[in-house]
């Protein structure tokens, strides 16, 4: 019964909480607001650039937290060898696609800053793929890797690879035509956007159109990362995830659950921003969109039983039957039914008993 | 066998299209019915049709309202859903055009008035020239805007050039070419790939 009473996204953040806390994460809490400065210099890193901003009593413009990755870096150090491990469960504030209104987004998530290796970045992507398993019903993590896609476009014009990074991300093979490529390039990122699936089998049919060096460095990294995941059936290669070379230099990976329109889990290695901002950690750490998980509740009744009752009824009687019929499931004890109510059954409490309403 | 949600542009294109759903042995024998039915689906087949606005049909496909839908690419360069745009159909072919009074010089002294229905598209490739611009949204009947001095040029979609040469306006600058493009719910693409993939496979061989 306390199972119903939980919300989706309530129940996903205990066990979120509760699967990170196992894997040596400490809670960070982050203060509502921060100073805008950290967030307009680094505007790109953001999901929307739009934030909202006040000034506060001694004059300093704040800002009402649009993300949760910049503070955390903000609050850790570069320390040779360590790794610092945080999670964290933060309302958000972004302009919502399409509107010009600002929303509030649940989102929960972990960071994993400092000297990566290749068990830290295996360690986050299985957390996510964990993540996404906890929260129920049939999953997908896609992976691609930017270091790949960098290294497949580097011989393109800026223009171009631009153009060319668009069209991986929404898989538009026909859009390549329009681009200044020859007919090996043209070839090669085809077979970049075409290779999507078990990692295993996609990565081979892509590994014959590697030629430079730094292509074929980035796919043995991103090859080894799979072998470590490929027992997850849920783990697939696709690399129309991320189209975002500034920032993101690894492994970068998106979470779909079945019956959400959009992905709930985004992340990827980011050393790139870190290293903007003058610091020689390497850092991971990925977003889940609890807000999204509403989109999945199934509200078929919104209450177990309704009971309703005359005017004259004896309270004691009725405290009685309350006690007994609110330990079957929720109960609303009402004189007539409210509007909109949609209880599983309606009953009504008489002299002779507890009887069951008619089409009830 | 997953039921795959196909959101169809009403209208002659739209029409178009189901055909060559239909040749690529998506049939739905409903759809041909003469009703105002806007729901149709074959089971057997795994597909269920729908029609909508065009301009909407890119929104029933982000939303995951549609799996699947056909959306001109006027639509997806002006709002940018965040969708897979899987193939170009090769239909609905026409071009996205800067048109404007005949004789018409570019006041490049001053800043450039333009009336359109895509504002994105327009102010995109405005910025790419550095070309200080002023745009006026329209909704219809843009036509007309060059002709009262409302606007400098328009930025519009021209198939055969008919209207604009009955209202004496010229295409003088080509921004982009325009088809219809098969378009995918990222989310619908995962969990019903193999379904999504034959259709895609099928339509494939029909437009090669």
């Amino acid at each position: 019964m306390n199972e119903n009473i939980i919300r989706s996204d309530e129940r996903a953040i205990f066990a979120l909480r509760s699967l990170y806390r196992q894997f040596g994460y400490a809670r960070y809490k982050m203060s509502r607001f921060e100073e805008y400065d950290l967030y307009v210099r680094n505007k790109d890193f953001l999901v929307s650039d739009e934030v909202i901003t006040f000034t506060d009593h001694t004059g300093r413009l704040l800002a009402l937290k649009p993300d949760v990755t910049l503070s955390i870096i903000k609050n850790t150090v570069d320390q040779p060898g360590a790794v610092q491990k945080v999670y964290y469960n933060e309302n958000v504030y972004r302009v919502a696609k399409g509107t010009h209104s600002f929303k509030e987004i649940m989102q929960a998530g972990l960071e994993c800053i400092g000297d990566l290796g290749g068990y830290e970045i295996a360690e986050v992507v299985r957390l996510a793929a964990k993540s996404l398993a906890l929260i129920g019903g049939d999953y997908v993590l896609d992976l691609s890797h930017m270091g790949l896609v960098s290294a497949m476009l580097q011989n393109l014009s800026d223009e171009d690879r631009a153009l060319a990074l668009g069209y991986i991300h929404q898989k538009s093979p026909h859009e390549l035509a329009g681009l200044d490529l020859s007919a090996e390039e043209l070839a090669k990122l085809t077979a970049l956007i075409n290779c999507c699936g078990a990692p295993g089998e996609a990565l081979a049919k892509l590994q014959p159109y590697l030629t430079g060096e730094a292509e074929k460095k980035a796919f043995a990294e991103f090859q080894s990362l799979c072998a470590i995941l490929e027992k997850d059936v849920h783990v697939r290669v696709d690399f129309s995830v991320g189209n975002d070379l500034k920032y993101y230099s690894g492994v970068v990976f998106k979470g779909y659950l079945e019956g959400i329109p959009a992905s709930v889990l985004s992340g990827g290695q980011y050393d790139k921003l870190l290293q903007k901002l003058g610091r020689k950690s390497g850092a991971i750490g990925f977003a889940v969109y609890l807000d999204l998980l509403e989109q999945r509740e199934e509200a078929e009744y919104d209450v177990d039983t309704v009971l309703l009752h005359d005017a004259d009824a004896d309270p004691a009687a009725l405290v009685e039957a309350a006690e007994r019929l609110s330990a079957e499931g929720t109960l609303l004890v009402a004189k007539v039914l409210p509007p909109q109510a949609h209880p599983r059954r309606l009953l009504k409490f008489t002299e002779r008993g507890i009887e069951p309403v008619e089409n009830g | 066998m997953k039921m795959v949600n196909v959101a169809l542009p009403k209208g002659r294109l739209g029409e178009k299209v189901y055909k060559l759903f239909r040749e690529a042995g998506f049939e739905c024998p409903s759809i041909e019915e003469n009703n105002r039915k806007l729901i149709f689906e074959n089971p057997e087949k795994g597909v269920r049709y729908f029609w909508v606005k065009p301009s909407d049909v890119a929104i029933y496909v982000e939303r995951g309202a549609a799996d699947i839908g056909v959306a001109g690419k006027d639509i997806l360069l002006e709002y940018r859903p965040d969708v897979y745009e899987l193939l170009d159909l090769n239909m609905g072919k026409c071009r996205m055009a800067v048109a404007a009074k005949k004789g018409f010089r570019d006041p490049i002294g001053s800043t450039l008035r333009v009336a359109t229905k895509f504002p994105n598209i327009a102010s995109t490739y405005y910025n790419e020239k550095c070309r200080d611009i002023d745009i006026i949204k329209l909704n219809g009947s843009i036509e007309i805007a060059p002709i009262l001095g409302l606007s400098d040029v328009i930025v519009d979609i021209v198939e055969t050039g008919t209207t604009l040469k009955e209202n004496d306006l010229v295409p003088y600058e080509t921004i982009v070419p325009i088809s219809a493009r098969l378009i995918a719910n990222k989310a619908g693409y995962k969990f019903k790939n193999e379904e999504i993939c034959a259709i895609v496979q099928g339509l494939e061989e029909q437009i090669k």
